[in-house]
């Protein structure tokens, strides 16, 4: 063994006055952290593998147990973080790239955090939502430009759209990715909720067509598990072209993920890496794209809307508006905070744009083009609580994904390790000792407690504006100020600075 | 009756149940200092091996051996259904701990070598112990109605 | 119905709370030549070392005979049975009637044809409790105590004296300790654990003659002592059974109702033979268990609700010094052996069933094996492996029988 250069990011503090011995730490620490020595009859610790990611700590029945960053710093220099220098120790040692996971961790600007909310006062009353109506459902999908009714009876074929009982979604997260019980979670919550789940691109297992009205099936670039039946099972297709984790970049689960079922639901060989190509290798144009739209389309018989999701990238308002004429039904933008099983570092926490800024500018252009009708726009990349998706409504998105904020129901801790596939809340793992981690009993009750709590806040912060339904709320970024940003960001999102 | 009943596709095998058990028979608030002053076994045991882990705790039979067999008369059903150990009258001969089918009677250890079996903590008046404190769930205290 | 239980110890009480499930009215009369109310029998020992005292000996609460409408007559003796007029007759005179009969007689201690041991008045039995209370007031911190005979009532009355005499000396005609119970191996682990606590042993060296304090074995060995204690076997009470026609062999025939050959005449406990489920012969199992069982089968067939009760084997849960020993069934078969420093471990398997063991200190969860030679599991379908690291569930491997199993089903695929 050479030098040691990487030294662990965290340590393991153990009140030894509290530890009973229980092992359950131990047990429960899939990177091996934690052991018992009989000798001494004492709990140690081997820092090496701990991720944070906070296992132990959660079920340690004397709370003798705390994980905090290694005190352990190299010389402080504001250009060479500790992060970066370590980082380059890693790849002198492998010589290959970099791999994170879930959303880009570094301080670029939240504008989320950088807006506020209007209330009403005196002249145009609020509404208290306890004792009032508050409508809060969303239907997603094209609109029709103008209704024709002949003799009282609508004329009008309208076109399929979603209907959401929340404006908010469980955005794509693919089996294979995250596990089975997670998925299962999902389903369920989305069943109960009155809305919609996203299997991500590794098929629909076998067990949960059944819940299939609340699901969107993904098609994707490697196009795994995706046969007829697989189309027919959603309620809605969603074409995957981008990821605002990892824009223009294809996706990769390890083989060593790719246990049986997997493999049966993907359509690949057991053990085979399941490669994403970065690009759809038929989609080289808007008219390409039109034409997966349409062939979708075809093979559902006009029964399902499509969506097409892209990450937000520098052109994306053109993008959008060549999505809107492509017949897609619904655009998702994925902003460059979402989350990932597995990216690049570099890719991840360097490309794409704020979902924040692509948002606005692609509801304006969209207006502007007088098509923002026809689709509907959902937002993904980071909604981290109500008021983010009050602020995506009100800045112009018919709903919002969240996928993050999801596994945080789910018991994630966000430690970043899903790229290791020993998960040690069951989530990102296919290890079944780990997967059973996660009773999607309680897993599906949690989920359906956090949107359910959002949805009362969001009807909270409506009321407070004097809006009783989510429509009179979307695009409405009268109700939106700025605040520390300068002049150029409250251009392109549309709102005028606090005090004005 | 309700009994305590496992769920082995989500059980972890942390143990907790048994630590929980240990604590919650200690009669004591801490659990650190009960562990300190010496836990006894705990009344539900965890088996595992490979993926398969369940935990286990008397069944409170209908039809209980254990009562049965023991010498002293100290096991006895309680109007509730729960069967109990009398141990001031129990002599550790471990009668029970040969027949009871489940091997859900336990040694005492120490100065308390008795027998030890669930009472579905009855005594506490709350969910029991291992139940209430399982972490996922692998567990569940529920009429079922088969005996 | 009127019921008569002769006994008042295990196989009795199990008879009478069998009756009381059944039937909540019909009269019971229960007859004892002991004047204690139900007490456990196996506590003497307890008691004799002050592990117990007079109140935790017994083996219901105080209330046991008035609850379940009992009419005791304790310190009386039945003398004589008649099957066909079906009446008993008590050593005062009485004549009692009844419909329907338990006879649960136990046994008596085993006095061997030594010479000279009939007249000797420090030789003493230990069956009962009253046994134990003479024997208790015979020695002190200077009685030298010879044993005659090392099977489970010598060691337990061994155990029930060390520390409160000078010393003790156990004979045993066979080559070790516990003959009918334990292996040589076994009882040879068991043995250097005993003699730790001032117990020495002489095997294969039967007594033959006391004189006055002086016992000479066989071999001219001979022994001084201030108490001989006789524990070498207990005969079956069938007197009462055979006098009036009923089949008895060694011990009283009885069917899987306990039904003796007699109409109306159930027996149970000590004084029975009942099919021994492991070898499939008639043995008698005087064991506190199976005399729960069988009387409480009996009590329940005897009320009109027949029961059958075909679960007897031999089974031993025993401690001597602390140290506990579990031993269930034959020992006969393929033998897995795992023997260390202070542990114990014979599992016998004969035609995929596990047949037998033998534990020493670890016992814990015994009882899974016990189930699995009294069900008569077929091993075929389950993982051996486990079975033989320890007793658990875990050993069945098909996930439908388990889950069945450890949500309460019995111990049968």
């Amino acid at each position: 063994m050479g030098i040691n250069y990487i030294q662990p990011g965290f340590i393991v503090l153990r009140d030894q006055n509290r530890c009973i011995r229980c092992r359950v730490c131990e047990r429960q620490c899939s990177n091996e952290v934690h052991r018992y020595d009989e000798d001494d009859n004492i709990m140690l610790a081997d820092e090496s593998g701990c991720v944070d990611c906070q296992r132990c700590v959660s079920l340690c029945p004397t709370h003798a147990l705390a994980i905090t960053e290694n005190p352990n710093h190299l010389r402080q220099n504001a250009n060479w973080s500790n992060q970066l220098i370590y980082e380059n120790y890693r790849q002198a040692e492998s010589g290959g790239m970099l791999l994170s996971a879930m959303g880009n961790p570094l301080p670029f600007p939240v504008y989320w955090d950088k807006i506020l909310l209007n209330a009403s006062q005196v002249t145009n009353p609020s509404i208290d939502p306890l004792r009032e109506p508050m409508e809060t459902r969303v239907s997603l999908g094209s609109k029709p430009k103008r209704l024709e009714i002949e003799n009282g009876i609508l004329k009008t074929k309208l076109p399929v759209n979603l209907q959401l009982n929340v404006p908010i979604m469980f955005s794509a997260m693919s089996y294979g990715s995250i596990s089975k019980n997670a998925h299962e979670s999902l389903a369920r919550a989305a069943t109960e909720l009155g809305t919609y789940y996203n299997t991500g691109e590794g098929g629909l297992h076998e067990d949960f067509y059944k819940y299939g009205s609340n699901t969107i099936v993904q098609v994707a670039s490697g196009r795994f598990g995706v046969h007829s039946g697989y189309l027919m099972a959603g309620s809605a297709i969603e074409i995957k072209m981008g990821q605002g984790a990892k824009p223009g970049i294809g996706g990769h689960l390890p083989s060593g993920k790719v246990k049986e079922d997997v493999s049966r639901t993907r359509m690949i060989p057991m053990g085979s890496d399941a490669i994403s190509p970065a690009p759809h290798h038929d989609i080289y144009s808007i008219e390409d794209l039109r034409q997966l739209v349409y062939s979708l389309k075809e093979a559902t018989r006009y029964t399902k809307p499509v969506f097409v999701k892209i990450a937000a990238v520098h052109n994306v308002a053109a993008i959008a508006s060549g999505i809107a004429r492509s017949g897609a039904d619904v655009i998702v933008i994925d902003g460059f905070r979402g989350g990932t099983g597995a990216a690049p570092t570099r890719i991840r926490d360097n490309v794409g744009i704020p979902i924040e800024l692509a948002l606005a500018a692609v509801d304006q252009r969209l207006r502007d083009e007088g098509i923002r009708n026809d689709v509907s726009v959902v937002v993904a990349g980071s909604i981290r609580c109500a008021s983010d998706a009050v602020k995506a409504i009100a800045l112009g998105a018919d709903a919002c994904y969240i996928g993050t904020a999801a596994l945080l129901a789910l018991g994630c801790h966000l430690c970043r390790d899903c790229h290791s596939g020993k998960c040690n809340w069951g989530i990102a793992t296919q290890r079944p000792e780990l997967v059973k981690r996660l009773n999607p009993e309680i897993g599906y009750k949690r989920l359906v407690n956090l949107v359910s709590a959002w949805d009362h806040e969001i009807k909270e912060m409506m009321g407070g504006m004097g809006i009783n339904a989510i429509d009179s709320l979307r695009g409405n970024r009268l109700m939106l100020r700025g605040v520390g940003i300068n002049e150029k960001e409250l251009q392109i999102l549309g709102i005028k600075h606090a005090g004005e | 009756m309700k009994k305590v009943f496992a769920i082995e596709e989500f059980c972890l095998a942390c143990h907790l149940c048994e630590y929980n058990c240990a604590f919650s028979h200690s009669g004591m608030k801490d659990m650190v200092k009960a562990y300190k002053s010496g836990f006894q076994p705990a009344r539900i045991q965890v088996e595992e091996s490979g993926e398969i882990n369940f935990a286990l705790n008397c069944r409170h039979c209908s039809d209980p051996v254990c009562m049965k067999a023991c010498i002293t008369g100290s096991i006895s059903r309680g109007e509730d259904g729960v069967i109990r150990v009398d141990t001031n009258k129990c002599v550790g001969c471990w009668t029970c701990v040969m027949t009871c089918p489940y091997g859900a009677v336990v040694r005492g250890r120490g100065d308390r070598k008795v027998a030890l079996k669930c009472d579905l903590c009855t005594e506490s008046g709350n969910t029991p112990a291992c139940v209430e404190g399982c972490p996922n769930r692998a567990l569940v205290f529920e009429e079922r109605g088969d005996d | 119905m009127n019921y008569v239980v002769i006994g008042n110890s295990a196989a009795a009480v199990g008879c009478v709370e069998g009756i009381r499930k059944v039937d909540a009215t019909g009269a019971i009369t229960l007859i004892s030549d002991e004047s204690h109310r139900a007490y456990s029998r196996p506590l003497i020992s307890y008691w004799l070392s002050g592990k117990v005292d007079d109140e935790r000996m017994y083996y219901r609460n105080e209330d046991f005979y008035e609850k379940n409408h009992v009419k005791t007559l304790l310190g009386v003796r039945v003398t004589a049975l008649d099957a066909a007029a079906k009446t008993v007759t008590l050593s005062d005179g009485t004549v009692l009637p009844y419909d329907s009969l338990m006879v649960a007689t136990g046994s008596r201690p085993f006095v061997p044809p030594i010479a000279g041991v009939q007249d000797c008045p420090q030789a003493v039995t230990f069956l009962d409790w009253d046994s134990a209370r003479r024997l208790k007031g015979m020695v002190n911190k200077k009685s030298r105590v010879v044993v005659l005979g090392a099977g489970l009532i010598g060691l337990k009355v061994t155990e029930g004296l060390a520390g409160h005499v000078a010393g003790i000396t156990v004979v045993e005609m066979a080559a070790h300790l516990m003959p009918s119970v334990l292996d040589d191996d076994s009882a040879a682990m068991l043995q250097r654990h005993i003699e730790k606590n001032g117990v020495s042993f002489i095997y294969e060296d039967p007594a033959a003659k006391v004189s006055g304090n002086l016992l000479t074995l066989g071999s001219g060995r001979e022994l001084a002592f201030d108490v001989l204690v006789l524990a070498a076997g207990v005969r079956p009470n069938v007197e009462l059974v055979r006098d009036a026609g009923g089949t008895v062999n060694r011990g009283i025939i009885v069917n899987s109702f306990m039904q003796t050959s007699l109409p109306d005449v159930y027996a149970a406990g000590d004084c029975v033979e009942a099919m021994d489920v492991v070898s499939g012969a008639r043995k008698i199992m005087a064991l506190l268990p199976n005399a729960y069982m069988q009387g409480e089968a009996a009590g329940k067939t005897m009320a009109g609700a027949p029961e059958g009760f075909e679960k007897s084997m031999p089974m031993n849960a025993i401690g001597f010094f602390g140290m506990p020993l579990c031993t269930a069934g034959d020992y006969d078969g393929e033998a897995y052996v795992k023997i260390e420093e202070d542990s114990f471990k014979k599992l016998f398997f004969k035609d995929d069933r596990l047949v037998g063991y033998i534990l020493i200190s670890d016992v814990d969860r015994a009882g899974i094996y016990t189930a699995l030679i009294r069900e008569k599991v077929d091993l075929k379908g389950v993982d051996l492996e486990l079975l033989r690291q320890r007793p658990q569930l875990m050993l069945f491997s098909n996930k439908a029988d388990r889950k069945r199993i450890v949500a309460g089903g019995s111990i049968t695929q």
